[in-house]
């Protein structure tokens, strides 16, 4: 059984701060769901809001239609996987997953059963009598996810499962989570600062800044088409340009930067004259291009990284510029100290009016 | 021990325990294969540790405790015989314990027997109530309360233990004595038409008792239950579990040590206590350990006070490991 998560104008203060302002969407049935944003930014409260450790100051979750307001935590059809797992030290790796059967009286032989099934989906099928402390951080991560399994929850919330975690154990456990996620076809919630984990699992993002969701949406338009510059600027690198429309048309703005009249997207309509931030991501950077958007720079830094390059240019005005070069097209890159063209195409810059930063 | 050859001993021993220390000292760095003992600590400051520590426990636990135990098997002799022919060793001390006479086996000494069985049984039911009191209290102060409450808290529990334990028994006595505080208020608001005589009842030691040391319990349980993690108690919580059943299964097997240790001391302590039963003991409460002193100060027996001092201690130590040896564990756990 899975359910669809809807908060409605959820509002969360502690206090005089408000951890969460406002924030209303719906997480489908059966979706992988990420808040993506900076520490503080409000994604742990929204979570343990949905968990029922905090009460809203205002405004409702709902899951499966039904108002949460009033259940508590022990009471709700969701199950939490915390950030530092939160294993009981105490219980063998099989107790601690059988842990939530108990409470619900299921009868021994019953929970054995289901135990040995999640540990089998797990893969720690001959693990069960060991210790916690015996186990490494992928295997607690896996206890983890069966403990919360055990209990049938419509909804898994995640918080930040894998940042304890080391770099190659991280990847892994990303497909991994990804693969069960699917086998059990449960909403999954999922907490995370990191983008890319977001980017590479999530069916849709809300990334969120300083209590508020900027922007929702699937990895390739948080990416591709942010909305507001906190979202340009927190996922994935860019390079950013200031300055003024000089001309719209066409669903494209021309904008007066240092480095001279650039042309990119207009999604959010910007009119002539307003003040404008101008991203193109550094992938789109090339140089010798001589496009419509193109300027001429000095090459500061090549660091040549196998299957890509990165590249730092000096533009005019002392403007800084970022290149990647793909490996696959085999260009030849500059040397530091020569200058350069470089230029993109208009659809793959996007303007934008100036916003809150992180 | 007592001959000129003795003397000798008793000059070795010290540098014998030096010597004990120091190879504790170096066992350690060899098994844990990393920084020596003198290179952690310095030279200065390890030499003073192993001398000091060793001193200490030598001097002022190890050897009057075995000089209690061997005096306890030797008779009660007037100064002039002692080391003459008649001072030998004896089990007659233990034999009065059992049966009220040095001599005659037929009858048991009923009072004695009856007063250490209580003595253990009470000390038992006093380290339960102080659990149960300090339980929540911990619990609170660990998990609940803001750092300014607990500070606050923390010095309520403490001050109060500025006073000296005497003075302490002879407070709860203004407070449970017949005209005493509790029955002034009693009477006062109507609840009883007499007053009670809780010191007569035992009320008043046992109060006494419970209070002695209830710091002892706060604090290892308040430890223990500090580092736990409040995601342990919110994960239970998420899973379904009901509050009783989160502290039965998460909290308490969690905090099983720190348990242990409040336990351990409040006990010994208890069953050792001297002030709260000669103050506040009423006049058929019979506690063991006045009659202890009595052995020493009023019969002036030591060698059959201390035969009675060392069936105490046996008795509590062995009951404090049998408990342990239950609850699966180990004395260096209980200690962390």
């Amino acid at each position: 059984m899975t359910a669809d998560v809807e908060l409605d104008r959820l509002t969360v203060r502690f206090g005089g701060f408000t951890a969460v302002e406002d924030a209303s969407l719906r997480i489908r049935p059966g979706e992988f769901f990420s808040f993506l944003g900076p520490s503080g930014c409000g994604k742990t409260t929204i979570l343990r809001t949905i968990s029922g450790f905090i009460e809203p100051s205002a405004g409702a979750v709902r899951i499966g239609g039904r108002d949460m307001t009033g259940i508590g935590a022990n009471r709700r059809p969701t199950a939490l996987i915390f950030q530092n797992l939160a294993l009981f030290p105490m219980m063998s790796v099989a107790e601690n997953v059988g842990y939530g059967l108990r409470v619900r009286g299921v009868r021994r032989r019953e929970r054995l059963a289901t135990v040995e099934r999640l540990l089998n989906l797990v893969a720690l099928g001959d693990q069960g009598a060991k210790k916690i402390d015996e186990l490494s951080g992928g295997q607690r991560q896996r206890v983890a996810i069966a403990r919360a399994l055990a209990v049938e929850p419509q909804v898994l919330l995640l918080d930040e499962p894998l940042s304890a975690l080391d770099l190659k154990l991280r990847q892994h456990m990303r497909n991994e989570l990804r693969a069960i996620q699917r086998r059990v076809g449960l909403t999954f919630i999922y907490i995370t600062h990191d983008q890319g984990e977001a980017l590479a699992m999530s069916d849709r993002i809300a990334v969120m800044n300083r209590g508020r969701i900027e922007q929702i949406g699937d990895g390739r338009t948080v990416y591709d088409a942010p909305e507001t510059e906190f979202v340009a600027r927190f996922v994935g690198e860019t390079n950013v340009f200031r300055g003024r429309v000089a001309a719209v048309a066409d669903g494209e703005a021309a904008v007066d930067t240092p480095l001279g009249r650039l042309r990119g997207r207009n999604p959010r309509r910007l009119m002539q004259g307003a003040e404008a931030l101008l991203f193109v991501r550094p992938e789109f950077l090339q140089p010798g291009l001589r496009a419509e958007n193109c300027c001429e720079a000095e090459t500061l830094v090549v660091a040549y990284e196998g299957n890509l390059t990165h590249a730092a240019f000096q533009g005019p005005d002392g403007v800084p510029l970022m290149a990647l070069l793909g490996g696959a097209a085999r260009q030849t890159p500059p040397a530091p100290g020569e200058r350069v063209h470089l230029g993109f195409a208009a659809r793959d810059a996007v303007v934008l009016p100036p916003g809150a930063h992180a | 021990m007592r001959s000129a050859g003795a003397h000798y001993l008793l000059m070795l021993l010290p540098l014998a325990v030096v010597a004990a220390f120091w190879a504790m000292a170096s066992l350690e760095r060899r098994r844990d294969g990393g920084v020596s003992f003198t290179q952690r600590n310095g030279a200065a400051i390890a030499t003073y540790l192993v001398v000091a520590v060793g001193l200490w426990s030598l001097f002022m636990i190890v050897l009057p405790q075995l000089s209690m135990i061997e005096l306890s098997f030797r008779p009660k002799l007037p100064t002039a015989q002692i080391g003459g022919p008649r001072d030998v060793y004896t089990l007659q001390n233990y034999r009065y314990f059992l049966f009220g006479s040095t001599t005659d086996t037929s009858h048991w000494n009923s009072i004695h027997i009856h007063a250490f069985f209580l003595t253990i049984f009470a000390s038992i039911l006093v380290t339960a109530f102080d659990l149960a009191l300090c339980y929540p209290l911990a619990f609170y102060m660990a998990q609940a309360a803001r750092p300014r409450r607990v500070r606050l808290l923390l010095l309520l529990l403490i001050a109060p233990y500025w006073v000296n334990e005497v003075l302490r028994a002879f407070a709860f006595r203004v407070i449970f004595a017949t005209g005493g505080v509790l029955n002034a208020v009693l009477t006062g608001l109507g609840l009883i038409g007499q007053p009670i005589d809780f010191l007569g009842l035992d009320i008043g030691m046992y109060a006494g008792l419970s209070y002695a040391y209830l710091l002892l319990m706060v604090f290892p349980l308040y430890n223990a239950l500090e580092s736990l993690p409040a995601s342990q108690i919110e994960a239970a919580r998420d899973l379904g579990a009901p509050w009783w059943h989160i502290h039965l299964n998460v909290v308490i097997p969690f905090a099983k040590p720190g348990i242990a240790s409040g336990c351990t001391l409040v006990f010994m302590l208890t069953s050792g206590a001297l002030a709260a039963p000669l103050v506040l003991g009423g006049p058929r409460s019979l506690w063991f350990t006045p009659i202890v002193y009595d052995r020493f100060y009023q019969a002036f027996n030591w060698p059959q006070g201390s035969a009675y001092a060392f069936i105490l201690l046996l008795t509590c130590v062995a009951f404090v490991l049998a408990v342990l040896r239950l609850t699966k564990l180990s004395l260096g756990e209980i200690t962390r």
